[in-house]
């Protein structure tokens, strides 16, 4: 009964399995969210809406830091604005831009609350974090 | 306990005949794998970056960071993109000011601080910052506007102070120690300080 050469096999059969299931999940590539994407979920999720994800890489191409840190007057502390829907529809804030003239307007609203429930207001960043990967 | 005495019930012949199932699995899962590589969605940084929401209406109307930053110029942390680079070679033109009335002001001013430790000195590009920044996002609130007058300290930068305000969470990260203490003791000729505006 206790053969070693059948516990071998055993073994063996059991690779086989591992290495299958390893090349199933392969592919899965777990990315990192993107250096400085803030998430601001003040309210959004408490009244229904997604977090919305504010990517600092996207708009820096666009804009300098200071025309929305110094003309726009969004203080450099994340959490620290009271960005709020009813001030952005008053075109305040992401309002500022986000009127159909500079940039398309609040009837996108997913494309602001797009974020996975139940992330906190923060930014992802920190002196050890890589960026999307390999390009 | 019932299960392994299943499987010891089987016998040698049993044992056997699972190898090409096995066999057939690792296929299916090989073959799997490689519907997976094609599928967009599966290679989607977006799709499992603990951020984004694949539900979410609008998750394919956003771009990829991959996409508009890969033509820029190369970087190993952060972004991964050298912006100041980017910027002065004109391969993105951000826009400086949104008002018309908004005074543009750029500064050509090194300064070199020499509190540093064992580590090389650090040298501050006025003109790199001002490019991307006001005056007023660094003076007087985070920095005096005097050489010397401000006690920067590595620690209090590292909590997200000075320097760290920015660079740690939108600028290039403090991993990147070398960038800032990037002159060397040896070799620095001249006073602390402001430096003489260099000529071309
Ligand atoms: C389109 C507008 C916009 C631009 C351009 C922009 N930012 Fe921001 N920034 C924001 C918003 C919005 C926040 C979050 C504010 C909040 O949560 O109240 C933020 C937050 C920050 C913070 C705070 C991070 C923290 O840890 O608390 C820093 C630092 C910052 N930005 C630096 C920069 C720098 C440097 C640039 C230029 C490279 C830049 N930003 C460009 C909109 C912008
Ligand atoms: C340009 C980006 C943007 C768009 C477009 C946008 N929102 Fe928002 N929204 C925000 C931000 C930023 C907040 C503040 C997030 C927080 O901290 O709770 C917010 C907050 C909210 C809140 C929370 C309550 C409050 O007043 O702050 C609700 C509800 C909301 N939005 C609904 C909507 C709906 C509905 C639409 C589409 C008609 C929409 N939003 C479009 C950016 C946007
Ligand atoms: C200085 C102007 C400005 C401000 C302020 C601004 N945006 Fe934008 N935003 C833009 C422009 C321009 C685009 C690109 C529009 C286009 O593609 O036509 C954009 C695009 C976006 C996108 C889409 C990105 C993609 O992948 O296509 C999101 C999301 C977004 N903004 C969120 C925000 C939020 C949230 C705020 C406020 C916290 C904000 N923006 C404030 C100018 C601004
Ligand atoms: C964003 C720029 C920046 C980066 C990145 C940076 N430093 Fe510094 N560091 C400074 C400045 C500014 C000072 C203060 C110099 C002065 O006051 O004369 C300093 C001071 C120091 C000191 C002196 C002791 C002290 O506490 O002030 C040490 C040691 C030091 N840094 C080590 C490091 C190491 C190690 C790294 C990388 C992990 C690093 N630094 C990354 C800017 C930077
Ligand atoms: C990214 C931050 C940052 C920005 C933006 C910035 N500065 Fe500075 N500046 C500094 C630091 C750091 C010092 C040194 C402070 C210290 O040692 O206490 C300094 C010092 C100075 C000094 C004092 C030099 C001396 O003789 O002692 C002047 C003048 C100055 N800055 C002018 C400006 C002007 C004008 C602008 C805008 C065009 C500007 N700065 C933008 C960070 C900045
Ligand atoms: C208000 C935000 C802010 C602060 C504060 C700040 N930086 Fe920067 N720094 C930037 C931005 C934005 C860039 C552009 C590169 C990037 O985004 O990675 C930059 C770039 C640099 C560069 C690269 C210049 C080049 O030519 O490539 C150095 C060096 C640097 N910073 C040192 C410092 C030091 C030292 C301090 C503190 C005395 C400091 N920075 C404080 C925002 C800041």
């Amino acid at each position: 009964m206790c053969n070693p050469l059948k516990k071998n096999k055993k073994q063996f059969s059991s690779l086989w399995s591992v290495l299958g299931i390893v090349l199933i999940l392969m592919p899965f590539p777990s990315a990192m969210a993107e250096y400085a994407d803030v998430i601001l979920n003040k309210n959004a999720e408490k009244e229904g809406m997604r977090p919305v994800i504010y990517p600092h890489w996207f708009h820096r191409i666009r804009f300098r830091c200071k025309v929305c840190h110094h003309e726009l007057g969004f203080k450099m502390q994340v959490g620290g604005n009271d960005i709020t829907m009813a001030n952005i529809l008053d075109g305040k804030y992401c309002g500022m831009c986000h009127n159909d003239e500079v940039a398309w307007g609040l009837e996108h609203c997913h494309r602001c609350h797009s974020g996975l429930p139940g992330l906190p207001t923060s930014i992802k960043g920190g002196d050890k974090a890589g960026g999307p990967g390999d390009y | 306990m019932m299960a392994t005495a299943t499987i010891r019930s089987g016998g040698p012949q049993r044992r056997e005949g699972r190898l090409p199932l096995l066999l057939l699995m690792w296929l299916v899962g090989g073959l799997l794998s490689m519907v997976h590589f094609v599928d967009a969605y599966a290679a989607d940084v977006f799709a499992n970056d603990g951020l984004h929401d694949p539900q979410g209406p609008a998750f394919m109307e956003l771009q990829r960071p991959a996409e508009a930053l890969a033509v820029l110029p190369a970087d190993t942390a952060g972004n991964k993109v050298l912006w100041v680079k980017a910027l002065r070679d004109g391969l993105i033109k951000p826009r400086t000011n949104i008002m018309p009335e908004t005074k543009i002001q750029i500064l050509d001013m090194d300064i070199i601080f020499s509190n540093t430790g064992d580590n090389d000195f650090v040298r501050f590009p006025h003109r790199a910052h001002t490019e991307w920044l006001d005056c007023a996002n660094c003076h007087e609130e985070i920095f005096k506007t005097k050489f010397g007058a401000t006690p920067i300290k590595m620690s209090a930068i590292l909590e997200g102070k000075f320097c760290g305000k920015c660079h740690g969470a939108v600028a290039f990260p403090l991993s990147e120690c070398a960038r800032c203490h990037s002159v060397k003791p040896a070799s620095f000729r001249g006073q602390f300080g402001v430096q003489p505006v260099e000529k071309k």
